[in-house]
């Protein structure tokens, strides 16, 4: 059976969760190797993490030479490993990061590139959802190997133990890949909540909220949600754009997502719609979100946020 | 000082958008016009210009698309753009991300060379955003990109970003490949005297053998990705909505909430 290249996502060799869901898409099209492109003193722990969600083989690519020069390096990386191992795919979270990754190396190996993809078949079908979530598109790669970039929340994990075989791959890094480099860095402070792109429920406030985005954040951490931004609610200076759902913003599909006093434009539709439920609450009745909901409340956040917080909060006792 | 915008022509995001027959964008029976996310790259491109004032510094806006993409170049031409080029041919329908960025990039290299290569940060129907690291590739060329704060001094380049994990500031030097969010600067409205002004700017129509791209390079058919199927997604069932009265509206959403056994 051919491998399946699955690129890690990490900070710092700590393994996020969409690269076992990756591992479980992998599992359908090949056997899993997690591609791990980090510290090598980090790649045994990586090992460790993947091989509990199925991955055969993990190849090691240190970076202590490209660190820094963003993503040109990686993908003289992949592509030198794509020559090596003759994948049955290549599969790649669908960050702005990874997008990029993929772009350069499907252009490297004159293979065919599917972004976005929220769903991938036995076969390399994919599924997307384009135009605000308005229409589903299966597609698939006809040439080369084919690259895709896969969303977060689009499979569920599925513990499964591999042999998890370290590998050390050194790539060789061309200097032309090393022209644009990371001048400074400020990680992002943790605010102590699930990240937006991949929590399972996501909590966004907008205009509605007035600039008070205490009610929303105070449900978000009753129900262990992230918090996310309107564009309006952004633009008001209320919260930092790296809050924004939407189509300049980040997309999410979470389980659950909860729109408080979001009218609900539909850029902001685009980055929200493929979630699998979703609420709303606004004072407006006219508000078009309403018409995508599964559940709606008229009524002012301010109230019912605070009132449903405190509800849930006794529930858990 | 060359720099190339590219620009391009969309379908309305708030027209019903549609797909043909063959699973290709409906680009022809809807309204199109300037994708929104490029109308950032022009007026960047036109900040960069303004900001060096004194150097001597031409904004090409560049679009590959159909006939009627024109509107596109025209709209960039009003706002301050110095000249257009408009890759127009029949071939060209269907093409894949891989095969617009060949396409793209030859035609820089043709009206270039360009010190920069400015994009939006995606575009606003298919929105892969992965043209800028395809143009990037495909001419040897730095890319920093989706920027939300550009800075430019002599050929060095500075943008500010918000990326996946960190903010971060990117450098690199020019010539290069530079895309921008809608983060960068509000887009400027084209002037009366801007919109007069356009109808006399030089505005060129190449086709591929002027580019010399083969028609077998580009078009559905050498797309290396095929669309199998496009189904518009059902409707949502029309969800349960109730009215907050008398706090009501915050047992309902619980019990809700409950049911669904997300508490």
């Amino acid at each position: 059976m051919s491998e399946v290249l699955v690129v890690v996502d990490h900070v710092d060799g700590a393994v996020k969760k969409p690269t076992y869901e990756l591992l479980a898409l992998a599992a359908r099209l090949g056997e899993p190797s997690a591609v791990f492109i980090g510290a090598a003193a980090e790649g045994d722990a990586v090992a460790e993490a993947v091989k509990g969600y199925g991955a055969e083989k993990v190849y090691v690519v240190d970076d202590a030479q490209i660190k820094g020069y963003l993503v040109a390096p990686k993908a003289e990386a992949l592509e030198q490993l794509v020559a090596k191992t003759s994948p049955a795919a290549v599969l790649i979270p669908s960050s702005a990061e990874g997008k990029e990754v993929a772009a350069r190396l499907a252009i490297k190996t004159s293979s065919g590139l599917i972004t976005d993809a929220v769903d991938v078949q036995e076969g390399g079908v994919t599924t997307q959802s384009v135009f605000a979530g308005n229409f589903t598109v299966t597609a698939k790669v006809t040439q080369g190997t084919p690259i895709i970039t896969v969303k977060p929340n689009s499979a569920a994990p599925v513990e499964k133990a591999g042999a998890g075989t370290v590998e050390q791959f050194d790539a060789v890094i061309s200097d032309a890949a090393k022209t644009a480099q990371i001048v400074a860095s400020q990680p992002r402070q943790s605010t102590g909540r699930p990240e937006l792109t991949e929590a399972a429920i996501v909590v966004s406030g907008g205009r509605g909220t007035g600039g008070n985005f205490e009610p929303v954040e105070n449900f978000a951490d009753s129900m262990g949600a992230a918090v996310g931004a309107s564009r309006a609610a952004v633009d008001s200076g209320w919260k930092p754009h790296t809050f924004q759902v939407g189509q300049t913003g980040k997309t999410v599909s979470p389980q659950l997502y909860v729109a408080a006093g979001i009218s609900g434009a539909i850029q902001h539709r685009a980055g929200m719609q493929t979630s699998k439920t979703i609420i709303a609450v606004n004072k407006d009745e006219e508000a078009p979100l309403f018409e995508l909901v599964d559940f709606g409340v008229v009524g002012d956040l301010h109230s019912v946020l605070p009132a449903a917080t405190e509800q849930i909060n006794a529930r858990k006792g | 000082m060359n720099i190339v915008v590219c620009v391009k022509y969309v379908p309305d995001a708030t027209a019903d958008r549609q797909f043909e027959s063959d699973n290709t964008v409906d680009r022809v029976g809807v309204d199109g016009l300037l994708s929104e996310l490029d109308e950032y790259a022009v007026e960047q491109a036109l900040q960069i210009k303004e900001k060096r004032d004194g150097e001597e510094i031409t904004v090409t806006a560049l679009c590959v698309g159909p006939e009627k993409g024109v509107d596109a170049v025209r709209k960039a031409l009003q706002m301050g753009a110095d000249k257009g080029v408009h890759v127009v041919d029949d071939a060209i329908a269907g093409s894949d991300a891989i095969a617009t960025s060949l396409v793209l990039a030859k035609a820089i290299e043709k009206v270039g060379p360009a010190d920069l290569v400015v994009t939006g940060m995606a575009s606003t129907d298919a929105g892969m955003s992965v043209v800028p690291a395809m143009l990037s590739e495909r001419l040897g060329l730095p890319q920093v990109t989706q920027a939300a704060v550009v800075e430019t001094q002599g050929d060095q380049v500075r943008i500010k970003r918000d990326g996946d994990a960190a903010t971060e500031v990117i450098g690199g030097t020019m010539p290069l490949v530079l895309s921008v969010t809608d983060q960068s600067g509000e887009a400027r409205y084209p002037s009366f005297k801007g919109i007069m002004a356009a109808k006399k700017k030089p505005l060129e129509t190449l086709s591929l053998s002027d580019l010399g791209v083969d028609a077998g390079q580009v078009g559905l058919a050498a797309a290396w990705t095929a669309v199998e199927d496009t189904a518009a997604r059902p409707p949502r069932t029309a969800g349960e909505i109730v009215k907050d009265e008398d706090g009501s509206g915050a047992t309902a959403l619980v019990e809700f909430l409950a049911s669904k056994k997300f508490i």
